[in-house]
């Protein structure tokens, strides 16, 4: 059982080597992409299924064991969130293919695209599973090495601009994430989570603060919370929609789910935290005031990504159980719905050949299909009732009324007036794109690069694949009982933390 | 000391070219910057108080601690791949990134025009 939990993280990797090997047999690449994201997705179903019914599973890898030797562990958050992403993963893999299939032919392989995914696909998988703060930075590069490929791949001199800043800003992170290592090991001398949840109670305050700080700053920077997501909408829209639509969905989330990891295990807040619920309500506003301002539709989608982002960090800051669940079950929700809408744009540009939103009308008539599959995952983004982001964001505003403070309170109202701002950039979305009178399609201004948009052709598999995960994210809405259930355990290990402690440590640590 | 001094003039070069305009002189930056977090890591295993790991010769108790020195050579390999990354990324660009006023990214287009 226990070695289950190296498998999400090395069926991809030796996936990526063999995919790379296959380069010129293009059915036989992506059937084995398709084959290890399902897989990944199974393993995560197993491996949630046993952290819920038995606590955590631990592998201790090379001989050594926790604190010093490399530990992955899978308990309810990390499988759940694994879950989430390599079902999304698995679909925009089926999206990507269709459209390369679309643009190129059944027989033209692409020797870059497919083994880079599955090294994305490692990288996030390990992000979930790591057990020590260093193979959090391992994983991070992992993730972030295959995400400089995707975004910069065949593409334009113009848009690798794009992709510099988008290098330069991890890199810089990822800096910082070594100095933090770095300051952590001197202070504490291990860089196992569950050991350093005890030795870090033993410093100096400031020193701890230190350290708290470097970490927000570090997963601030990744997981793009206001004033440090500058960087987001700047990059995210240049990539083609299938690569937008995956760094959407997981990586601004692997960042989310690192500082909850963090701020919940490693150090003990106690109760609500003001710094934080600042940020959120800050990184709430400005998110969804900057959607609000664009008028290209893939920049306004990236702007609501970091104004959403600011839900979970709300949900964490509150620091408290029905806080937290509400926080996971917005990452699971949020995952969903954002690299959902991703795809969709996609599909939109195809048979438009432009992202401005004044380039765009009468689409609901034209294409009433595309219209349907936009609709539901907007409401979906907005909160409106029926839909997983209803769910949750109630989840988020019960917490918030139930910790009462002012602060509490100013992030609740917060909250919902950025849904109220997200219902209105979506209806703009409507408006210009879905209605109105309806304009013929733009040439595609780079014909050579990867991003081929303006032809009109979408397959049957890339709205199929589409479709999947809307009907996946309505899914979620429909298990929302059970889900929350386990959003709410899950919560309550992190406040907790023993078992997480004593699974990795053994009994006597406790 | 001379860990901590040589930290510091790394971070000031790396800070110095990272802020420059050519892709080529902001990636020697943070080869610089990688270098400089690459010592900081191998101080923070306590090397003031620690020596050379001889097998017959040091007490366990004051050999240099393996596991920093570990970290920093998975660190410096990460570092060397995206430092090529980031080398081709300037061939690739390299019309592109010591322009004044080059072609706008996606979404800028508009306003441009007007």
């Amino acid at each position: 059982m226990t070695m289950l939990v190296a498998l999400p993280i090395l069926l991809p990797l030796l996936a990526a080597g063999l995919s790379l090997v296959l380069g010129r047999f293009a059915t036989l690449q992506r059937l084995l992409g398709v084959v290890v994201f399902t897989a990944n997705a199974v393993l995560a179903v197993v491996l949630l299924a046993e952290a819920d019914k038995s606590g955590p599973v631990v592998l201790q890898l090379g001989g050594w064991d926790a604190p010093v030797g490399i530990t992955l562990v899978a308990d309810r958050l990390s499988a759940l969130l694994m879950l989430i992403s390599m079902v999304v993963m698995l679909a925009v893999l089926v999206y990507s293919i269709g459209q390369r299939i679309t643009d190129y032919g059944r027989s033209t392989s692409s020797t870059a695209f497919h083994p880079m995914y599955l090294v994305l696909g490692a990288g996030v998988s390990m992000a979930y599973l790591t057990g020590d703060l260093f193979n959090l930075f391992v994983a991070f590069e992992i993730m972030l090495g295959a995400s400089y490929v995707l975004i910069t791949r065949r593409t334009t001199a113009t848009r690798v601009r794009a992709g510099m800043t988008y290098t330069i800003v991890s890199l810089t992170s990822s800096l910082l994430f070594i100095t933090m290592i770095a300051l952590v090991y001197a202070a504490t001398g291990t860089v196992n989570l569950a050991d350093l949840s005890g030795k870090v109670e033993a410093l100096p305050v400031g020193v701890q603060s230190a350290m708290a700080l470097m970490m927000i700053v570090v997963f601030g920077i990744k997981s793009a919370m206001v004033p440090l997501h500058f960087w987001l909408p700047d990059s995210y829209p240049t990539a083609p929609a299938p690569v937008t639509a995956v760094f959407a969905g997981l990586l601004t989330k692997v960042g989310v789910y690192a500082l909850i990891r963090t701020q919940t295990l490693v150090f003990d807040h106690g109760e609500s935290w003001t710094l934080l619920l600042w940020f959120s309500v800050i990184t709430m506003i400005i998110g969804a005031l900057g959607a609000i301002a664009q008028n290209d539709l893939n920049r306004l989608l990236s702007f609501l990504l970091v104004s959403h982002i600011g839900y979970m960090l709300f949900g964490l800051a509150l620091y408290d159980v029905t806080g937290l669940a509400g926080a996971i079950l917005y990452v699971v929700h949020h995952i969903t719905v954002q690299a959902t809408l991703f795809l969709v744009s996609g599909l939109l540009t195809r048979h438009t050949g432009t992202v401005a939103l004044r380039g765009m009308g009468g689409l609901a008539k034209l294409y009433p299909a595309i219209a349907l599959l936009f609709a539901i995952p907007a409401l979906n983004l907005a909160g409106i009732p029926p839909f997983s982001g209803f769910v949750a964001k109630l989840a988020l505003l019960e917490a918030g009324a139930e910790v009462g403070t002012t602060m509490a309170y100013v992030a609740t109202g917060a909250a919902v007036l950025t849904s109220f701002l997200t219902l209105y950039a979506m209806a703009k979305v409507w408006v210009f794109a879905f209605w109105g009178k309806s304009k013929p399609p733009h040439p595609d201004p780079d014909p050579t690069d990867e991003l081929i948009i303006g032809t009109g052709s979408t397959s049957r598999t890339m709205v199929s694949a589409t479709s999947a995960l809307v009907v996946f994210g309505v899914l979620i809405a429909v298990f929302a009982g059970p889900l929350s259930e386990i959003s709410t355990r899950a919560a309550t290990d992190l406040l907790d933390g023993g078992p997480y402690r004593t699974a990795v440590l053994g009994e006597e640590a406790e | 000391m001379t860990l901590a001094i040589s930290v510091g003039l790394l971070v000031a070069g790396g800070v110095y070219l990272v802020v420059q305009r050519g892709m080529v002189r902001i990636t020697f930056g943070f080869v610089l910057l990688g270098h400089a977090v690459n010592l900081l890591l191998v101080s923070g295993g306590g090397a003031f108080r620690r020596e050379a790991p001889l097998m017959s010769e040091t007490d366990a108790s004051v050999a240099a601690d393996p596991l920093p020195q570990a970290f920093v050579l998975t660190a410096i390999v990460i570092a060397f791949a995206i430092t090529v990354y980031m080398l081709t990324l300037a061939g690739v660009g390299k019309r592109d990134d010591d322009t004044r006023g080059g072609p706008a990214v996606s979404g800028e287009k508009d306003e441009e025009k007007a």
